[in-house]
């Protein structure tokens, strides 16, 4: 028990942002690991059931807890509360990261059509094409942040060797189920939004529908597996 | 019931205090751009708080009353008309069936709320009834209201301005056509004497802009410029040198986060933004200032005044009695 504590990381700072939030973080860089951490800990204080705590966000490097200012028992001091909240956790020990997340399957169909920079991706990776493709669909990913767009997750664990940066030009509308590569993460645009990721396929799958529940398909913590699928099968699972 | 929209004025949307708890799946608060405005509209009809108003930009709308009601205005200073009949601000105001309302231009502020007994009546989503216009969610078909369309009312919204309204009798007065009160409530967000001056904390990266910068942020005057909407006011003025730090990891951003994209000109984020941000954060408005930005039009200034996190909670703590007394002396008026 000593042994995991002492490998479960100290948060760097519980900072404010703004004085209705507090931000427990953990790294400036992204880390795979730190952000499992993180989910842990976003899941610990979410069972804890805080009532003056409205939102729990998980971000790439660190934990974000949002106060419901209007709330009768909110704290004088919430930082101090949010503070000894997060300690508190720690202390008793975070759930393992497979308690978090979910295993969900992702299909991503690479025909040319969808992945409107994939040759692009290959030139600067140093691949074939075919080659990014079978690297991007070999790993797992972890969701480690939703943001940008409501249902749009962050996705850790690409193969190093498509760490390619951002496009020099965004996007002016990025169509939904891109699935793109930046940064060393793949994003899912869940609806035609702007964007500056590298787009490399498309899922068929309904990535956000706010009269679902739960209205995003993916959450923080999820695990992600690609399985590729062909342009039929595509338009078989889009009718679905 | 419904009311029916003649003209839908440059941006009216349906708003009500947020969509809260849903921030790690990406989605927003949004909610009303100045919450204390919405929040008196309501109390002056008699709502409880969870009811959802409309928000109206720079030009109002034209509207249609089928039947009677009940409806209070706050916010921005627009002209508005009830048949012709000038519309009091910031106090319940009866309306007969048939009333054409029409609001104009703001001349003041550039935000107004148009209340209405019982509230509006569209389906909650995802637990709220705000506007999201970028996912077009929420609100009246999860846009800004067009012409033709038909806003729903609460079914009992005429009843209960038949009810509410004769409650109000002994302190009400007759203004031609239109049936209103001699009282109002205070107005509390509307920008005093440009420019306004807002409290902000130094942010998470406030460090990273050289010296220069840092005075600058806090000494400029600046301008809300024509850019700006219900995710983010630009804003224009000197221009921010953050000192080459490279990337930030993205991380989370709220309400009044003040962020400085690559062309050194802040943006600070209001209802709409986005959960997350990968700029450089160079302030934090104090929460209980965000309303008074809110009702900057474009071209409205204002200047940074730096304070700290004890001093923003102390300003919070002020703002929310003084709303909150506010509330409770409407709750009176109706009996509660």
């Amino acid at each position: 028990m000593a042994l995991r504590r002492a490998r479960t990381p100290r948060p760097l700072g519980i900072l404010p942002l703004g004085d209705c939030a507090a931000y427990v973080e953990f790294s400036e860089t992204l880390d795979l690991q730190v952000n499992a951490v993180v989910q842990r800990l976003a899941a610990a204080v979410r069972a804890r059931g805080v009532p003056w705590l409205r939102d729990i966000v998980p971000a790439l490097g660190g934990l974000a807890l949002h106060f419901d200012p209007g709330h009768s028992e909110l704290p004088a001091a919430a930082l101090e509360a949010s503070a000894a909240l997060v300690d508190e956790c720690l202390r008793k020990g975070l759930p393992e990261l497979e308690a978090v997340g979910r295993e969900i399957e992702l299909p991503v169909c690479y025909e040319r059509e969808f992945a409107l920079d994939l040759e692009d991706v290959a030139a600067r990776a140093g691949l074939m094409p075919d080659e990014v493709v079978r690297r991007h669909a070999a790993r797992e990913y972890h969701v480690l942040m939703m943001g940008f767009a409501p249902g749009l997750p962050y996705l850790g664990g690409l193969d190093p060797k498509l760490a390619v940066p951002r496009r020099a030009t965004p996007r002016a509308e990025v169509p939904a189920g891109s699935i793109a590569i930046a940064n060393e993460q793949s994003v899912a645009y869940p609806y035609a939004i702007p964007g500056g990721w590298s787009v490399i396929g498309r899922t068929p799958l309904v990535l956000f529908d706010a009269r679902r529940d739960p209205p995003s398909l993916l959450a923080p913590g999820d695990r992600v597996r690609i399985v590729p699928i062909a342009r039929a099968e595509f338009e078989r699972r889009r009718t679905l | 019931m419904s009311v029916r929209v003649l003209k839908p004025g440059l941006l009216t949307t349906v708003q009500d205090r947020g969509r809260h708890g849903l921030q790690h799946l990406g989605i927003v608060p949004c909610g009303a751009m100045d919450p204390v405005a919405h929040a008196l509209a309501n109390a002056l009809v008699g709502n409880g708080g969870e009811e959802a108003t409309l928000e109206l930009t720079l030009i109002g709308p034209e509207l249609l009353f089928e039947q009677q009601a009940l409806v209070a205005l706050c916010g921005a200073e627009l002209a508005a008309s009830a048949d012709g009949e000038p519309l009091p601000h910031d106090r319940p105001v009866w309306l007969r069936a048939g009333t054409r309302l029409r609001t104009g231009r703001a001349a003041r502020g550039s935000r107004a709320y148009l209340a209405i007994a019982g509230g509006i009546a569209v389906e909650p989503v995802l637990g709220s009834r705000s506007t999201y216009a970028p996912a077009r969610f929420g609100g009246l078909h999860g846009r800004a209201l067009r012409s033709g369309d038909e806003l729903p009312l609460d079914p009992l919204a005429a009843e209960l301005a038949a009810e509410r309204y004769p409650r109000l009798a002994e302190h009400a007065a007759r203004r031609g056509a239109l049936r209103s009160v001699r009282w109002s409530a205070p107005s509390m967000t509307l920008p005093e004497r440009e420019p306004i001056v807002v409290h902000a904390m130094e942010g998470r990266h406030f460090g990273l802009f050289d010296p220069a910068a840092q005075r600058a942020f806090f000494e400029a005057t600046w301008r809300v410029t024509p850019e700006s909407n219900r995710m983010g006011f630009r804003l224009s003025g000197p221009t921010l040198a953050a000192a080459g730090a490279g990337e930030i990891l993205s991380g989370p951003t709220c309400l009044g986060t003040v962020q400085v994209p690559a062309n050194g000109l802040p943006i600070a984020l209001m209802a709409d933004h986005q959960t997350t941000g990968g700029y450089p954060k160079i302030a934090e408005i104090a929460a209980a200032e965000v309303a008074r930005v809110a009702q900057l039009a474009p071209g409205g200034t204002l200047r940074f005044a730096r304070c700290t996190l004890e001093e923003a909670l102390a300003l919070r703590r002020a703002a929310r009695a003084r709303l909150e007394a506010a509330l409770r002396a409407l709750a009176w008026e109706y009996g509660r």
